[in-house]
């Protein structure tokens, strides 16, 4: 057990904090994707090397190689600085690194650079009506005519299609083909006639997601990435990559840190909160999970640093990550009791209602990027070796 | 940096394994449970240096630290294995240590007796898990006089006891005015014992209340540990028996009812590793960590160790209620482990002191 991350990397943290030190005032502070503001600032970053880190020069990036407990150092001092790390999304965080593995040399030039610099921004059109849980059971179609795709179909849960510029998308083109080899990903932009987006207003008020309808779309053919019928090859390159980012366990921790704060100044019947021995109780109960979550996170890291395996720790991350999370907002809901019920305008809201907000949000990630449910079938299967279930007869 | 075990923790946990699962195999821990001694057993472990885990190289010892020591405990509790580790090999040289004596004779002699294996050092921490009843250790002199309602290790020669001032105190089973008879549990695989100490000479170890509360804490650790194991061990007995056990012409474990019940084990048990190992770790390393860590292990494993216990045997049927399949041994441990020196909810009212909350 070594827990220092060593005198090279210290020197860099302190690298990281001059940086912030000197340019952390031009960050953006809630100021929207597409202000100045805030591509001013990623172009900062890129330039010092704090997003885009290994992104490689030719397509813009600082062209770093990759290294683990630095880009864990710059998340960290950036978090504790509340500074804002640059802009994220799912261009930069899926797009990107797919062209990277598995583009041609001219996807990788024409998207990266505006995609990192913030100037191009992508949805992704992955789930359907139909194709939830079962996502390679997805419809719609692309069909080849003369250069081009022709696109009909519709998307669902299609996060901020409203502001993106262009969609990377999951479409069916080889329709006789097993269900996970006939799919194509394909990329083209927001414009492009055809394309109809309808606000999802979710449980929570507000319209993140979308359903995003598409009729006789023309998609330039050499706008696929990889070849026809890899496309599920191409999506699963970087799909790992999203169920270990949602539930955080550090965001979790400062979260907790918050929950104890609250239950510190409530008070019920002239008594602090934290005063009662059932909220106590469960307080430490949660506290005990979120230490062991985020020690788990400290396993995980160390192993991709030492090239150990551990596949447990990374399967069960999600599930347990976002459950615990909405049980943590739950809780702080509780804490406030009627309290806890304001919501929308009510001034009597406590925290800007992020605790009610935040319940319902986490429900959504619960279901969201693969359910509990199906995340139990994955740790059953690859993390236990348990067969799967027998297909039904047709 | 590397958040993990070292390749020699490795190596010892599976050498230890290795002779458990040749050795100390569940016809063994039967064989105790109907009544024989853990002497035998205890005695193989110490030739291959467990009961010198903690002792400082000076005596004879492996000079180890509190980690090892809990990686040793996960095996015996995955093995379910009747032998005095807790007390003879962990908290007897800690409290020595904490409290500057192992190299003081007699205690530096006593230890080499430890580590062989013929000093067998029981337990007595009325405190720990909050005071029952009429519990409780009072000193007048050199004498004690009190009550311990389960003390650990039915056949040692001599007792850490710990008195309601904070003090340390050592106790020889030999000693006037020492009786204890056999307080009988749930959990077949180890026996515990009741004392009472009528004005019976005692020797003072230590008078520091921190001595006291750090052997808590380091036992706190080692039972999550033994708990750790334990569970793991229930998780896989589940899995391969779902792989085997066939219903409605398939296995059981292609049911995703029967699949979820285990990921949902796994799910709970994974996080515990790390934070055991972080818990164990602070105990040597992070000292301002040590009590908060060690509490949050203990109480998490309780809970955590409940479910699995409660599932695995589930997922077992009607075997898994049976002796035939000796799951219950897994079960009883866990659920001895869960009391044992504070439950969750006393364990967590202690928890909340220690952060001023």
């Amino acid at each position: 057990m070594d827990l220092s991350y060593g005198p090279r990397y210290e020197a860099f943290r302190e690298e990281v904090r001059g940086f912030l030190a000197q340019y952390g005032h031009e960050a953006p502070r809630g100021e929207g994707l597409r202000s100045e503001k805030a591509l001013a600032w990623q172009r900062r970053l890129i330039e010092h090397g704090y997003a885009a880190r290994t992104i490689p020069k030719a397509y813009g990036g600082y062209g770093a190689q990759p290294d683990i407990l630095e880009s864990r150092i710059i998340a960290e001092a950036f978090a504790a600085a509340r500074v804002s790390p640059g802009l994220g999304g799912q261009g930069i965080s899926m797009l990107v690194p797919t062209l990277l593995e598995v583009g041609t040399e001219e996807q990788k030039t024409t998207f990266i650079p505006p995609t990192i610099r913030g100037e191009m921004i992508w949805c992704q059109g992955y789930s359907e009506p139909g194709a939830g849980s079962d996502l390679a059971a997805l419809r719609t179609s692309a069909v080849v005519d003369g250069d081009d795709f022709v696109v009909n179909g519709q998307k669902i849960w299609t996060s901020t299609a409203h502001l993106a510029d262009w969609i990377f998308c999951l479409v069916r083109t080889e329709p006789e083909a097993p269900k996970h080899q006939g799919i194509s990903f394909l990329l083209f932009p927001m414009t492009s006639p055809g394309i109809e987006v309808r606000p999802l207003v979710d449980m929570t008020g507000v319209a993140n997601f979308n359903e995003v309808f598409f009729t006789d779309v023309r998609v330039p053919t050499r706008q696929i990435v990889g070849q026809r019928g890899e496309g599920w090859k191409v999506a699963n390159t970087i799909l790992g990559h999203e169920r270990g980012s949602l539930g955080d366990p550090n965001a979790t921790m400062t979260r907790f840190n918050a929950l104890l704060e609250l239950m510190r100044q409530e008070t019920i019947d002239g008594h602090r909160v934290i005063d009662n021995p059932l909220f106590r109780d469960r307080l430490a109960a949660l506290q005990s999970r979120v230490l062991a979550m985020r020690l788990n996170d400290m396993r995980i890291l160390s192993n991709k640093l030492n090239g150990e395996a551990a596949p447990l720790a990374n399967l069960i991350s999600k599930l347990q990550g976002t459950e615990l999370r909405h049980e943590l907002e739950g809780f702080a809901i509780d804490v406030l009791g009627e309290l806890g019920l304001a919501y929308g305008a009510n001034p009597a809201k406590q925290d800007g209602g992020s605790w009610q907000t935040s319940y319902m949000y986490f429900l959504g990630l619960i279901i969201g990027g693969g359910t509990s449910q199906i995340q139990k079938n994955i740790i059953s299967e690859r993390g236990l070796g348990m067969p799967r279930e027998p297909k039904l007869a047709k | 940096m590397k958040f993990g075990l070292s390749e020699d923790q490795t190596l010892l946990d599976a050498t230890v394994r290795r002779l458990l699962a040749d050795q100390i195999p569940l016809d063994a821990v039967r064989r105790y449970a109907e009544g024989d001694g853990d002497q035998e057993n205890w005695n193989a472990l110490c030739e291959l240096g467990l009961g010198g885990v903690l002792v400082p190289e000076s005596a004879g010892g492996l000079g180890l630290g509190i980690l090892d020591a809990a990686v040793l405990a996960e095996a015996l509790g995955y093995y379910v294995t009747p032998a005095p580790f807790l007390g003879s090999a962990v908290l007897f040289p800690r409290a020595l240590t904490q409290a500057g004596l192992s190299e003081v004779e007699p205690w530096h002699g006593r230890l080499g007796e430890a580590l062989s294996g013929t000093l067998r050092v029981g337990v007595a921490l009325p405190q720990a898990g909050g005071q029952r009843g009429r519990d409780g250790v009072q000193a007048a002199g050199q004498a004690l006089s009190g009550t311990v309602t389960l003390a650990l290790d039915d056949a040692a020669q001599a007792y850490l006891v710990g008195a309601d001032d904070g003090a340390l105190w050592w106790v020889g089973a030999d000693a006037p005015g020492f009786t204890r008879e056999a307080f009988e549990t749930v959990d077949r695989t180890r026996r515990s014992v009741k004392i009472t100490l009528s004005e019976c000479p005692a020797t003072l170890l230590s008078q520091n209340p921190a001595v006291l509360a750090d052997l808590r804490a380091v036992a706190w650790v080692m039972l999550a540990a033994d708990t750790l194991g334990a569970s793991r061990a229930m998780l896989e007995k589940a899995v391969a028996y779902a792989g085997e056990r066939e219903q409605f012409n398939r296995p059981i474990a292609t049911f995703q009812a029967v699949k979820h019940m285990c990921a949902e084990m796994a799910a709970e048990i994974e996080p515990c590793t790390a934070l055991v190992w972080y818990a164990a770790h602070c105990q040597d390393h992070l000292p301002q960590e040590a009590a908060t860590t060690a509490g949050h292990a203990k109480a998490l494993l309780g809970d955590v160790g409940q479910f699995v216990a409660k599932t695995a045997t589930e997922v077992h049927g009607g075997m898994g209620f049976t002796d035939l399949v000796g799951l219950h041994y897994w079960f009883k441990r866990i659920g001895f482990n869960r009391q044992c020196f504070g439950n969750p909810q006393r364990v967590r009212a202690e928890l909340a002191e220690l952060q001023g909350w």
